[in-house]
């Protein structure tokens, strides 16, 4: 298979360059691109990736293959490359680290914006504080985010103003709290996004429903967002 | 909360707001006066001054002309504060913002006077 891969290393390189690599792929078998990784690296030790789970939970080898954005793990060959070339980059819009390794830190500070924990101020209850069962199918496509960022790098608003607007992801779990019935913060979250960026640069795209590997909608919940800003506004 | 001096409301719901009430009152507009060139006979300068002379026709033009204004700031603010970027012109990025703005306000400035001008002038 014909492998076209970015390999950039800060420390030694002047600038990022393509390598082109060819690899013998076990025959019958569809790999998952991380699986490609992993034989490209026993060659060559020196690239640089990140995984962990290798089953789609940790969210941590989200990469840019032949200009989708994806999880390595749970990306079939097939899929990725259906006409036999598979071109590796990093996630787009961020600080290349090395490799295809990306400084996630952009993207974790526009998360921590959102307080993305349980705001409850009333004295806890003996045991726990209880749902309806109406109340818990509310969260249903929100909590399931595994903050990998393959959504807010596909999204160019995100691209464009990275440090003022907070991304698909960072807003799906706004919304994650703001739909749970059991946060009492509602107010105070939605005056911190009332400005003219942190929600409403979203020009409705939706790059990031099509990249996300969990099959969310973002795009949704910045509506719902918008909606619940415009209820209040009024 | 990210704080912005030059957008239009000084806040993301009123300019999303603003952009859309104002973009179903241009839509209105141009309907308006498709409508006159459709079901007029004939059109000369006798009808023309007579359909936008009329007082309802003057405040629906001045209101348009407003919505106008409104929404092509928003609009062209949105632009420029994606695209003019510090990636792009370094330390002079703000001068170019600044310069941008200031181009967009004047240029809307004279699409709201001259108009008026006409709507509400002598002639």
């Amino acid at each position: 298979m014909q492998i076209s891969i970015y390999r950039y290393d800060p420390d030694t390189d002047e600038a990022p360059r393509m390598d082109d690599l060819s690899l013998e792929l076990p025959a019958g078998r569809d790999l998952m691109v991380l699986d490609v990784l992993e034989l490209l690296k026993a060659e060559d030790p020196s690239i640089a990736y990140r995984r962990s789970c290798r089953e789609g939970v940790c969210g941590s080898d989200g990469i840019n293959m032949n200009g989708k954005n994806g999880l390595a793990c749970t990306t079939p060959v097939s899929e990725a490359a259906p006409r036999g070339k598979l071109t590796l980059r990093p996630l787009p819009g961020l600080p290349v680290v090395r490799d295809l390794v990306v400084d996630m830190g952009q993207f974790y500070r526009q998360y921590e914006k959102v307080k993305p924990w349980l705001v409850n101020d009333t004295p806890p209850p003996a045991r726990e504080r209880l749902q309806s069962e109406g109340d818990r199918a509310k969260l249903d496509g929100l909590y399931e985010c595994i903050l990998c960022a393959c959504c807010s790098t596909a999204c160019p608003s995100f691209w464009w103003n990275p440090d003022k607007f907070i991304g698909p992801a960072g807003l799906l779990q706004a919304y994650r709290f703001l739909a749970d019935s059991r946060d009492t913060a509602t107010a105070e979250r939605l005056a911190a996004l009332e400005d003219p960026f942190s929600v409403f640069r979203c020009r409705g795209i939706m790059n990031c429903v099509n990249a996300c590997p969990k099959g969310l909608n973002p795009t949704r919940a910045i509506g719902k967002i918008r909606t619940m800003l415009l209820q209040q506004g009024i | 909360m990210v704080t912005s001096v030059t957008s239009f409301g000084r806040s993301g719901l009123a300019d999303w707001v603003l952009q859309r009430v104002s973009a179903v009152v241009l839509a209105a507009y141009a309907l308006c006066v498709l409508g006159f060139f459709v079901t007029a006979d004939s059109v000369d300068h006798t009808k023309l001054v007579g359909f936008f002379g009329s007082l309802p026709l003057k405040l629906f033009t001045t209101l348009a002309v407003l919505s106008l204004a409104a929404h092509a700031w928003i609009g062209m603010w949105t632009v420029g504060t994606d695209y003019v970027r510090r990636h792009y012109f370094g330390r002079a990025h703000t001068l170019f913002l600044a310069a941008y703005q200031v181009v967009c306000l004047a240029a809307i400035f004279v699409y709201v006077l001259w108009p008026l001008s006409v709507v509400w002038g002598d002639a």
